[in-house]
């Protein structure tokens, strides 16, 4: 049995005020790929990730994830596929109000399901994969620094350990160690659950490490889309330029 | 390919099989933990079968294990390294205490809150004198385009609201008191009722109230936003001074506007109880007008003037106290505006009183 497409985008077309975003854009995400998304800045990278979300309309064309259109009007079978997956947004998008322990349990608690040791264990387990200490739990997010922030977010995102993840530049702001602690972190998630992961990130070392395809966002559209090794070698300005002399690192 | 966690007892060990994660548990999770409950006992635990094993279904089987490794366990190097990572928590994770108070300690710590804004509107007033001192001597810096902004926000945009409910205050309290002086025959002293309870008193508190609501509001959610988005830090890096820059604009802007609101809406609500009392007691507006001034002292309109200027800027102290005291969340902008506009109103209704106190013997006939 061939597995289903966990993200199918069909000539989906966004302008903002005249001004096309994206133009006839396809993009197929077959399961237990990670996708590392690449483009220049203001490409249309998060614009492009907030569609697969739903967050954002397309003018035109189709997104189904997991086969169902997102334009489903069934309530139920909508929140049953965002339960699916999840997503770290570019800022962090933490909620203010709460503090980093609560930011993390927040999604379990919310499938009224889990006790409360349970989700106690289930979110200390998470910060210590992201690096953080049980005392900051305690924190908010205003007191977090930046690349705490992005951790705490990232938490967050994985705290249903959901199909698929949405990595919006995931290691900007960190430092070289816990950017390569997240390279094995999302790595042996992987492998352990099959996910589906795209992200956006500009870091070549976590696309070495990390990403199996990388998709290429440029001229409004994904033109190229294929395993690292084939894309490197699509002639087109950007790519180029991105790689440039760092194509031997990639391979 | 996803396929239901299942639970298998066979003679001496346990045999889990299928898709061990959070999103396939949930619709049996009662179900499973009960059997689950059922195995506690045993030692030996075959976990080869078993497609994915997520963290949530880590905890839950470490949970039945009682927190130790079972003698007998068979699972993938994959697996096994999902378990060790909830093994290597901390035993016991110390439960995030919550501190109860108890009833003094909530009195005294609200009335230490009261304090402390009433020192913070203090220092803010201070402020203000030597900011206002400081644009004395260098008058460049005055920012005029903020000010008249605020004036017209603050001000001509408010012009429709205070003027409807103005009038229809206006209209009620004409008609009511004409009700009751019809039955004493005295209809003439509607002029003297009108004129002395609006202009001197209802008029200014009626504008302070709906600015309160909604200029005053407007000024802390502004403040307290560009505190969460970090702007004013913007603003001192830039070398800019947020309280000449933001805040006297705002103080001196509804300061200035306020008074001119209360002379509109106390002429609109004036024309209001004029037009109830041609329409209940026949009174023509002409005789309104001619005796207006005689039954009210032009004192009257000098101390609601007043009244206006001390509300205007009261308000905006209060509300812009409270917009640099937000802290950068979303529940403290919230709570921070109800205060504002709720300490605003009730300092404004006190002010009334003390100019209760103090006029008492000005411009009553
Ligand atoms: N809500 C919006 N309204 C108007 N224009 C928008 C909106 N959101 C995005 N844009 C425009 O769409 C374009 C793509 O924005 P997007 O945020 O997707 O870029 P990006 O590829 O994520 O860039 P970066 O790498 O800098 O994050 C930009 O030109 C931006 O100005
Ligand atoms: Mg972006």
């Amino acid at each position: 049995m061939k597995p289903s497409p966990v993200i199918e985008l069909n000539g989906v077309g966004v302008s903002f005020g005249g001004k096309a975003v994206h133009h006839d854009l396809s993009l197929r995400v077959e399961e237990g790929q990670i996708v590392g998304l690449l483009g220049g800045s203001g490409s249309g990278k998060t614009t492009l990730l907030r569609e697969i979300l739903g967050l954002l309309q397309p003018d035109a064309g189709t997104v189904r994830l997991f086969g169902i259109d997102l334009n489903e009007p069934d309530v139920d079978r909508q929140r049953n596929l965002r339960r699916r997956l999840g997503m770290l947004f570019q800022q962090g998008a933490l909620f203010s109000a709460l503090s980093v322990f609560d930011n993390i349990a927040f999604p379990l608690r919310e499938l009224r399901c889990l006790d409360a040791d349970w989700i106690r264990r289930l979110v200390h387990l998470k910060l210590a994969m992201v690096g953080l200490e049980p005392a900051h739990g305690k924190l908010m997010p205003a007191e977090l620094s930046g690349g705490m922030v992005k951790r705490v977010a990232l938490a967050r995102a994985l705290a249903l350990e959901p199909e698929l993840l949405l990595l919006d530049e995931p290691t900007a702001g960190l430092d070289p160690d816990r950017s390569q602690n997240f390279v094995e972190l999302v790595g042996s998630l992987q492998r352990e659950l099959g996910l589906t992961v795209v992200m956006v990130t500009h870091d070549l070392n976590t696309l070495a490490g990390l990403a199996t395809h990388v998709a290429v966002l440029a001229d409004q559209r994904i033109i190229a889309f294929g395993p690292k090794a084939e894309v490197m070698t699509v002639d087109h300005p950007f790519v180029t330029g991105f790689f440039g002399a760092d194509r031997r690192k990639l391979l | 390919m996803s396929t239901s966690p299942r639970l298998l007892v066979e003679p001496g060990r346990v045999v889990l099989s299928g898709c061990w994660t959070l999103a396939e548990m949930l619709p049996q999770l009662p179900a499973l933990e009960a059997e689950l409950v059922a195995c506690a006992g045993h030692n030996e635990w075959d976990l080869s079968a078993i497609s994915r094993l997520d963290s949530a279904a880590a905890v839950l089987l470490w949970r039945t294990w009682g927190a130790r490794w079972p003698v007998g366990l068979v699972a993938d190097d994959l697996h096994r390294q999902v378990l060790e990572r909830v093994a290597d928590l901390p035993l016991e994770i110390a439960e995030q205490a919550r501190p109860r108070r108890r009833f003094p300690e909530m009195v005294g710590a609200l009335l230490l809150k009261a304090v402390g804004n009433l020192r913070g509107m203090i220092a803010l007033f201070g402020q203000l004198l030597l900011d206002v001192a400081y644009l004395v001597r260098h008058p460049q810096d005055v920012p005029w385009k903020e000010f008249t902004a605020n004036v017209y926000k603050a001000g001509a945009q408010a012009l429709a609201v205070t003027a409807l409910v103005g009038f229809l205050i206006g209209v009620t309290i004409s008609y009511l008191s004409a009700l009751q002086l019809k039955s004493f025959g005295a209809d003439l002293f509607i002029v003297n009722i009108l004129g002395i309870s609006i202009i001197r008193e209802l008029g200014p508190v009626l504008v302070a109230v709906l600015v309160a609501g909604r200029s005053g509001s407007a000024m802390t959610a502004q403040i307290g936003v560009m505190r969460v988005t970090e702007e004013i830090d913007v603003l001192s890096t830039m070398g800019i001074s947020r309280t000449i820059r933001v805040v006297l604009p705002k103080i001196f802007g509804l300061t200035v506007a306020m008074p001119l609101l209360v002379l509109w809406t106390s002429a609109v609500a004036l024309f209001g109880g004029m037009l109830a009392a041609l329409l209940q007691l026949d009174l023509s507006f002409a005789y309104f007008v001619d005796n207006l001034p005689r039954a009210v002292p032009v004192a009257n309109l000098v101390i609601g003037l007043s009244k206006g200027v001390v509300f205007g800027f009261v308000i905006a102290i209060v509300a812009c106290h409270f917009g640099l005291h937000v802290k950068p969340n979303t529940e403290s902008l919230s709570a921070s505006t109800t205060s504002a506009v709720v300490t605003a109103i009730t300092t404004v209704i006190l002010f009334d009183a003390i100019f209760a106190v103090f006029t008492r013997n000005i411009g009553v006939p």
